[in-house]
């Protein structure tokens, strides 16, 4: 049957500069690694493959709507995966659309959340090694992510330590989809390195950490995964929020990154009076969740909510703040949002820019 | 001039298993005796945890016919209330003592409650440990039209558009019974996609995720599309998050729905036909002009039924309705919602009036 699509107002010419806050650059192939692994841990990864805390060798839990979920016109034309040509990237979103900086989120591989501790460390810093020399040593309009071998936190915030400081670097990544809670105190030494490096801490959507998405067990579709992304976003804020971990490192910045952002009033609402009614339990959480929330965690836009009626997306801008959001394109994936169409309303120039450009200029210090 | 309200949540409960005994057979009597099973309680909801019981509603909440009509019936007018009883027998592993256990709570609130007083009404409790025991209770209970609804928690074994439970479904449609969803799980899965939390206060919160992939996954799988006359109520639910999943949950759809065929409309509109939430908790700030921007987020006056929650902790007083409520929106949820969801509550308003 045919569908009603979203009404939408027209371009919005994007000459402006904006700041991309989720680009994801990929390698050739795993063979790319290889300079930067020790024979073992190439061995190892050649031989054993990765171990995800997920049945398949390769690929993703739910087949996606296209091969890696990218959009089809960025496979460059000379072989390698979407995302690994820098000059594809340049011509393709970096230049048309104004792209004063991105930030870079490796995904396949980026050692994250393997079952060996000692393999996940090894790709991480091999990954981190590689974004250097392939992709900010580049362009000097891109900024990487520190990825880290989250489960092992010691290992990670060693990792962090060994970049902090380093301009090629603008925040540290994990993956949304963690082997316990994120508040947890197992992941505490990460949050004391990043404010000791004085780096927001990224948490991007998506990953394995061995638990269904769902607490009643693993839905069937891709559709599910997609939408159940944002459960887990908020359960990581929740976690966050009553192990206390805001209020224990009060510089700690937190980036939710392609998880949506039209779910995070409803979640302050429910927290704060969940927080009035049984406070006696989390004595540690001295303020309502959502002065921590709207304090020390920003959003990024893509993929950009549609409501139903273009005007209640004023709504949520006047319920989360347009100092909370960060413009993200999510290039070269299939639902990249282009900055000139990406929001459904036509923005007033002050908010565009603060969405686009002073929020993440400002949080990761980008001049 | 409003309506006497149709209250769609309040919690009956057996002050212990001993209550349950009168109701099991001689086997199971012996091994719940002989094995020392006094009581089912979940850690969904602690007994002492504030959220559990409003101080005024304690002690021992529930479990007094009498002390219970006083305190969530007669201060509103109510005049019917669905009991949905939160008894832990979606807990243990083994199926037959699931629906032993399952038979034996249904027995006892027909017969300690709906006999007490003719505003009553229940849900039937049924053994998820096994769907096809699920649908034999269902078929045992439906003939007794008191029996208003069957109900499921917001998690179990598997995510509940799964063709796993169609049986259940299957037996709900065929007796006019809307599926209800409560708050809660048997947790053979921790209650949030990243794992177990560590604080009770935590696993509440997380309740609201679970109702949304449950409804993901109820309108993926075609569960609405299979069983056309099924409508689901979300209990306990919460419902700001709403107008949020949905525009999500639509806008995936849209890109994906080569995926699930079957999902032929977009599912906002499946919801606003099939789906009703009751109205406590309300999660929104003070300002009531939120509250209503939400509701009308949600596209429809029709998708909220009025309910106490009796005795969770979830307002003081007599402050359940919103007074922000314009008189036409407090019509349709206090009793009109409720009479379009239930067929068994409309026949039973339809005999009060008379001819």
């Amino acid at each position: 049957m045919n569908v009603t699509l979203l009404e939408r107002t027209g371009s919005q010419a994007a000459v402006q500069a904006v700041i991309d806050c989720d680009v994801h650059q990929a390698m050739r192939s795993a063979a790319d690694l290889k300079p930067y692994l020790s024979e073992r841990w190439w061995h190892q990864l050649s031989t054993y493959g990765q171990r995800r805390r997920l049945g398949p060798a390769k690929g993703p839990a739910y087949p996606k709507g296209q091969p890696g979920a990218m959009r089809r016109d960025a496979w460059p034309e000379g072989g390698g995966r979407a995302g690994s040509d820098l000059g594809l990237m340049q011509r393709q979103h970096l230049d048309p659309n104004h792209v004063a900086f991105a930030i870079l989120n490796p995904l396949t591989p980026s050692g994250q959340g393997l079952q060996n501790p000692e393999l996940s460390a090894a790709v991480c810093a091999a990954v981190n090694r590689w974004q250097i020399d392939a992709w900010t040593s580049q362009d000097r309009r891109l900024r990487a992510s520190i990825v880290v071998p989250y489960e092992d936190s010691a290992a990670a915030a060693a990792e962090i330590e060994r970049w902090a400081g380093d301009k090629n670097f603008a925040q540290i990544l994990l993956l949304s989809r963690t082997a316990e809670p994120l508040g947890q105190r197992r992941y505490w030494p990460i949050y004391e390195a990043a404010e000791r490096a004085g780096l927001p801490v990224g948490i991007h959507a998506f990953g394995y950490g061995g638990q269904p998405i769902t607490g009643g067990g693993w839905p069937s579709f891709y559709v599910e995964e997609m939408s159940g992304h944002a459960q887990c976003a908020e359960a990581q804020l929740t976690s966050l929020v009553m192990e206390g971990v805001f209020a224990r490192f009060p510089r700690l910045s937190v980036v939710m990154t392609e998880a949506g952002f039209a779910w995070f009033p409803s979640l302050c609402w429910r927290l704060d009076k969940l927080w009035l009614c049984m406070r006696d339990e989390v004595p540690h959480v001295k303020e309502p969740p959502s002065s921590y929330l709207r304090r020390q965690v920003w959003l990024t836009t893509q993929p950009m909510e549609e409501p139903e009626h273009r005007r209640h997306f004023r709504d949520l801008l006047a319920w989360i703040g347009a100092d909370r959001l960060l413009f993200a394109s999510d290039y070269p994936h299939w639902d990249f949002d282009n900055p000139a169409e990406a929001f459904p309303i036509a923005l007033d120039p002050a908010t565009r820019e603060t969405i686009c450009h002073a929020n993440a200029a400002a949080l990761y210090r980008l001049v | 001039m409003t309506p006497a309200p149709i209250d769609c949540d309040i919690h009956p409960a057996p002050p212990g298993l001993a209550a349950l005994l009168p109701y099991l057979d001689p086997h199971w009597r012996e091994q719940v005796t002989a094995r020392g099973l006094d009581e089912l309680d979940s850690i969904s909801y602690p007994k002492n945890a504030p959220l559990t019981a409003r101080p005024d509603f304690r002690p021992d909440p529930g479990t007094d016919p009498a002390r219970l009509l006083a305190q969530a019936l007669d201060p509103f007018g109510t005049r019917l209330a669905i009991c949905n009883c939160l008894y832990g027998v979606q807990l243990p592993f083994g199926e037959d003592l699931g629906a032993a256990l399952a038979a034996a709570l249904n027995d006892w609130i027909a017969h300690e409650w709906l006999e007490r007083d003719p505003r009553l009404r229940a849900s039937i409790v049924v053994p998820t440990q096994n769907p096809a025991l699920a649908a034999a209770e269902i078929a045992r209970l439906a003939p007794d039209r008191r029996f208003v609804q069957v109900l499921l928690l917001a998690n179990d074994s598997e995510p509940l558009g799964k063709r796993r439970w169609w049986p259940i479904y299957e037996a709900a449609a065929r007796n006019q019974l809307p599926i209800g969803i409560h708050a809660g799980s048997n947790y053979r899965h921790p209650v949030t996609g990243v794992g177990w939390p560590s604080y009770y206060i935590e696993d509440y919160a997380a309740q609201a995720q679970s109702f949304q992939s449950q409804l993901a996954s109820l309108i993926c799988e075609g569960v609405f599309a299979k069983f056309p006359d099924l409508r689901v109520v979300m209990i306990e639910s919460g419902f700001t998050w709403l107008p949020a999943f949905l525009w999500r949950l639509g806008k995936f759809w849209r890109g994906l729905r080569a995926e699930t065929p079957w999902v032929a409309t977009p599912p906002a509109e499946i919801v606003r036909e099939r789906v009703r939430f009751t109205l406590q908790p309300i999660d929104a700030p003070d300002d009531p002009a939120i509250l209503l921007r939400v509701i009308e987020q949600m596209g429809s006056d029709r998708l909220l039924l009025f309910s106490t929650d009796h005795p969770h902790w979830q307002f003081d007083g007599t402050e359940v309705l919103p007074e922000s409520f314009p008189p036409a929106l407090a019509q349709r949820v206090l009793a009109e919602n409720a009479l379009e969801t239930y067929p068994r509550l409309k026949e039973a308003a339809t005999e009060e009036e008379g001819p």
